[in-house]
């Protein structure tokens, strides 16, 4: 009787595995702590109603880590993630190595062409999608509309590094606790390098020439890190070579940056009364130029791609489609506001009305990420893509050293001189290892 | 108890002193415990508010609301104590054969061991990653109890061969006369004479497995994930987190915690056993 029993348990659970197998396809998906992914957690209901199927399993992680973790299972095919989320710097990269799938079923109804051209471009390799996008950003100027005013300073066009230099000496008041500018200072090839990278394009500087060597010995490079360190370092924050995106942004909706340049999408951060005391004090106006303003603004997508090691492909391709979607957008409208909506990916976003109404920083979202063209985005030609980076693997280190070397300078550790030699060095020793020349 | 300090007034300026050490060695942990209270806001605010803030509870329920916490805390507790219950086996057997039956090679082997130590993880980081992939490990929680237990082994066949030093060799000498065979003579005789040392080893290698950060981050994805990677998922690289970070720190922190606070006198009594003699 017994074995019978353990017999038929056993049939039970053997039974119960087999169908759960076959019932579900689970899908890993790895993402950033960011709040619109957060958002699409918990908006999920929505796809695995339509697609019972489909369970999914979130890893959220923090940046770096993320990379890491993403970078080590692409690199060794292990398949323990079925969707990732990427950056437009890795896109093209991972993509020639053949390390994404290419994403060529997202479904009749997904209006492919209504992405931002400047962002498809950037996620694509030989005409091929990698990655869709989630949302996207820029970078612009936000500003204190209420000091301007009081200090009679207007904004008539677009303005250059040398008038944001006199308006933040005008502004600058640290006894009462308000700095002229508040810019990222925390070294890192997405963080200080960021920034520079979009002020050196600004001033007709490039990372490499066309032969792929590193030009941090020309005037060009000298004149922008010299307003970057002379800006900064007198009416910036004190300390402000710790500052990253959310010192900043903390440092901003407290009420202490007269300006602020960084990335477009902390417009909806420093707009919200919950957050920001700030909040009905801000105008937004375009990132400066200098000789030119070609490159001047950065451009950068969190989106979503699919390991060429995922066994799930198909399903990941459905959610993908599903959550960078027009639909999606309108998910998100009737559940949180249009304010709420992931902004920057899609063209048919900036000509709804009611988007327009509740985000005040549309336009100039808009204006920003059309204007920021990641193969055009230098005065003289280049042979990299990408804005405030170059698309090759060995930027990430390049940038991080280069990085600290301006963040040393900004300390007052290291001339400005020097530093450029520095960067140059320490750059030029990497390409030729790297065998670029 | 008698004091080392003659004077009322060097008594008094002693217990200021082991007060201020204590608190700047704890405030982290208050701060943190503060800050998962405040809201993001006041989580940034300057200069730092103390305790004169709006006290909320967001942070909680919106992580608990977020993530499966009890999923994490599960793994970290099967993780930790599996390490440690799997480690005890082979520390115990080893420190016997050192302690009581040594070479003359023992000490270089004990250093030797120690020296696995001293490699940093990351070095070995891709030849384990692709051993668990071929052998279908990662993120699997068999696994990591595995790793742990190998990466702690080295501290606590160290810990337990002082503990076992200690105990004098007649006591097993007169059980094995009488007839005890090597199992009985470990498990009857040296084992409760050990306890306290046992306790200690198991309490700091938990610990050490619970708060292990590079491997648990690296080796898992979703289903063995313990609570490293609970924390880790909070910090976002555009938006103010720190609030909910410290909130996630808290609750990950808190049952080793309050484990380490009913056990000290044992984890004290273990680490500075034969210090004194």
């Amino acid at each position: 009787m017994r074995n019978i029993m353990g017999a038929a348990l056993c049939a039970l659970l053997a039974g119960g595995v087999a169908f759960g197998a076959s019932a579900e396809t689970k899908l890993t998906i790895a993402t950033v702590n960011n709040g619109d992914m957060i958002r699409m957690q918990k908006l999920t209901d929505d796809f695995t109603k339509k697609n019972p199927d489909i369970s999914l399993e979130w890893v959220t992680l923090e940046e770096n880590t993320l990379r890491q973790r993403v970078t080590t299972d692409i690199a060794t095919n292990s398949g323990q993630y079925d969707i990732m989320t990427i950056g437009t710097y890795e896109a093209p990269i991972w993509a020639k190595k053949g390390w994404l799938a290419p994403l060529e079923d997202l479904g009749a109804d997904y209006d492919v062409d209504d992405l931002m051209p400047a962002i498809r471009a950037a996620l694509s390799n030989d005409d091929k999608l990698y990655a869709a996008p989630f949302y996207a950003e820029s970078s612009m100027m936000m500003y204190r509309k209420d000091l301007f005013e009081k200090a009679g300073i207007e904004i008539n066009g677009r303005l250059t590094w040398d008038q944001t230099l006199d308006i933040a000496k005008k502004l600058h008041d640290p006894d009462n606790g308000v700095y002229g500018i508040c810019l990222r200072g925390k070294a890192g090839w997405g963080e200080n390098m960021a920034l520079i990278s979009t002020m050196g394009n600004a001033y007709g500087a490039r990372w490499f020439n066309e032969e792929w060597k590193p030009e941090f010995d020309g005037q060009e490079w000298k004149d922008a890190l010299s307003m970057y360190v002379n800006i900064l370092g007198k009416y910036g924050p004190p300390g402000a070579t710790s500052n990253g995106f959310n010192e900043n942004l903390s440092l901003f909706n407290a009420g202490k940056c007269a300006m602020w340049i960084d990335a477009t999408v902390a417009a909806s951060f420093v707009t919200n009364p919950k957050d920001s005391k700030v909040a009905d004090q801000v105008g937004f106006t375009e990132a400066p130029c200098a000789v030119t303003c070609t490159g001047a603004n950065w451009l950068w997508a969190w989106s979503l791609a699919i390991p060429a090691s995922s066994k799930n492909t198909e399903a990941a391709e459905k959610f993908i489609s599903w959550a960078t979607s027009k639909s999606y957008a309108e998910l998100v409208a009737s559940k949180e506001g249009w304010a709420n909506v992931p902004p920057g990916t899609r063209m048919s976003l900036y000509q709804n009305e009611k988007y327009l109404d509740a985000a005040p920083f549309a336009i100039k979202t808009l204006a920003a990420i059309d204007s920021a063209d990641p193969i055009n985005s230098t005065l003289k030609p280049k042979p990299y893509v990408g804005v405030q980076f170059a698309a090759i693997p060995e930027f990430q280190g390049i940038g991080t050293v280069v990085g600290q070397q301006f963040s040393a300078a900004l300390a007052g550790q290291v001339s400005v001189d020097q530093a450029l030699a520095n960067a140059q060095e320490s750059t030029d020793r990497t390409m030729q290892k790297a065998g670029y020349y | 108890m008698e004091s080392k300090f003659k004077t009322p007034f060097g008594q008094f300026a002693y217990t200021v002193f082991a007060w201020i050490i204590g608190l700047a060695i704890f405030f982290p942990i208050l701060w943190m415990v503060l800050t998962s209270f405040k809201s993001e806001l006041d989580a940034v605010n300057m200069p730092p508010l103390f305790l004169d803030f709006n006290w909320t509870l967001e942070n909680y329920t919106g992580i608990l609301e977020q993530s499966n916490y009890f999923k994490f805390a599960m793994n970290s507790v099967i993780l930790s104590f599996g390490s440690t219950f799997i480690g005890l086996i082979f520390a115990v057997t080893c420190a016997w054969a050192m302690a009581f039956n040594p070479t003359k090679r023992t000490k270089d082997t004990l250093l030797w061991m120690l020296s696995t130590k001293m490699m940093p993880p990351v070095g070995v980081l891709v030849p384990i990653y692709l051993v668990f992939r071929d052998w279908g490990l990662l993120d699997n929680r068999f696994g990591l109890i595995m790793v742990l237990f190998l990466m702690n082994l080295p501290i606590m066949v160290w810990m337990l061969y002082t503990y076992f030093k200690e105990i004098p060799k007649d006591i097993l000498e007169a059980a094995r006369m009488d007839g005890a065979t090597l199992p009985k003579e470990i498990i009857f005789v040296l084992l409760p004479m050990a306890i306290p040392g046992i306790a200690s080893t198991m309490l700091l290698n938990v610990i050490l497995a619970w708060n292990e950060a590079f491997w648990t981050l690296n080796l898992t994805t979703s289903d063995a994930a313990p609570l490293t990677a609970f924390i880790a998922s909070y910090s976002s690289p555009e938006g103010l987190f720190w609030a909910k970070l410290s909130a996630a720190s808290t609750l990950a922190v808190a049952p080793i915690l309050i484990v380490g606070w009913f056990s000290q006198k044992q984890l004290v009594r273990g680490l500075t056993f034969g210090a004194v003699k």
